[in-house]
């Protein structure tokens, strides 16, 4: 294949990477290409299910309560925010990997600090609509919500619903684990003996994923 | 991407500087706050604009535009060579294949369950019983035959 790199770089000739990363960052790539795939499995079977069923409930009228507001009918807003948090979340973790690039360790450490707290923030937001949906009846193979045009509405929206939300929640949880491990080696100075911070950046794209993958699980249960 | 070494540390990459992450910081932001206005408008006009087609479909082109910044600029991949790109861009784009005909697949089962079984598909009319508690203060009955 002819190549876009510089001229003369012959990237497949040996003794060096040709995707000119470093070889743990290349196995995570591929990891996240098979998880994408497995969210993408989890994302079209629902989508297949829901193309297979008469009607569906509105999900403006499910998803509309706020913490500390309740009775107020306020679609979407409790889930934007939890897209905001995952999305600045996510900025501060490439802010971690930049000052890692820099070899500044403060930065580094300061960063973290702050994607963890995001990572956090998501998950008790999730926890409390879990709460909040568990005490409307609605959980597995539960379903008290009636379709869009009135009629009574499968289990198979709550059994989505929780089961890839909470899928997506516990590759949040082990993000903000990995990042616990992280900083703790920032603290201890690994990274800064080593001479380069490539664990964070591996770490970075885990995250990312997350809030990647969150971005399509908004769409098809909030949005559409 | 002038490097030879076998591990590119980064450390001469002058490309990881602060703006274009705010940038698409920012876009991120925008779009979200544009998927939510959108909603909105179709909550308040009663499903009436945009068409509920319509919505589904900017929304997927928006949540399309929303993968491809934090893939590019967050997940850096913009920045990395083409091979690299392409182990990851050819194999996803098996998703085309795989939502199209899921999508279809199920789309068929209905259609053929509900000329074929008529029981289910009258099962599927019965309106649910008055939701218990809180679902008791909407401002009017849902008119029958609204769009999915």
């Amino acid at each position: 294949m002819a190549q876009m790199a510089p001229a003369g770089t012959k990237w497949w000739s040996g003794g060096k990477s040709p995707f000119n990363v470093e070889y743990g960052k290349l196995m995570m790539w591929y990891f996240l290409m098979s998880d994408a795939f497995t969210f993408g499995a989890f994302l079209i079977s629902y989508g297949s299910i829901r193309f297979a069923t008469n009607g569906w409930p509105d999900p403006n009228e499910v998803f509309r309560a706020f913490p500390l507001l309740e009775g107020m009918n306020l679609p979407l807003v409790f889930v934007s925010l939890m897209t905001f948090i995952l999305i600045a979340s996510s900025v501060t973790m490439v802010l971690a990997v930049a000052a890692g690039h820099n070899n500044d360790q403060k930065s580094v450490t300061k960063y973290m600090i702050l994607t963890i707290i995001g990572g956090l923030m998501f998950l008790g937001c999730q926890a409390w609509e879990w709460t909040h949906l568990h005490g409307e009846h609605a959980w597995w193979g539960r379903n008290p919500f009636p379709n869009a045009d009135g009629s009574v509405a499968t289990t198979n929206f709550t059994n989505f619903f929780f089961t890839i939300t909470g899928f997506h929640g516990f590759h949040v949880f082990s993000g903000v684990i990995i990042n616990i491990i992280m900083l703790i080696k920032n603290l201890r100075g690994d990274f800064a003996k080593r001479g380069h911070y490539l664990m964070i950046e591996k770490a970075g794209l885990y995250w990312h994923f997350v809030d990647l993958v969150w971005v399509f699980v908004f769409t098809c249960f909030y949005l559409l | 991407m002038e490097h030879t070494k076998t591990i590119d540390t980064g450390h001469s990459e002058p490309h990881f500087d602060t703006k274009p992450i705010w940038r698409t910081f920012w876009i991120l932001l925008g779009i979200t706050l544009f998927e939510l206005l959108l909603a909105t408008i179709h909550i308040k006009t009663d499903g009436r604009f945009p068409p509920k087609l319509a919505l589904n479909g900017m929304y997927l082109i928006l949540t399309c535009a929303k993968a491809f910044y934090i893939i590019a600029e967050f997940m850096h991949l913009r920045h990395e060579i083409k091979n690299l790109i392409m182990t990851v861009a050819i194999p996803a784009t098996l998703f085309i294949w795989f939502i199209i005909s899921f999508l279809w697949d199920g789309g068929s089962y209905r259609d053929l369950r509900n000329r074929y079984d008529r029981h289910h598909f009258e099962q599927q009319q019965v309106k649910a019983p008055p939701a218990e508690g809180g679902e008791g203060h909407e401002p009017a009955a849902k008119k029958p035959g609204t769009p999915e």
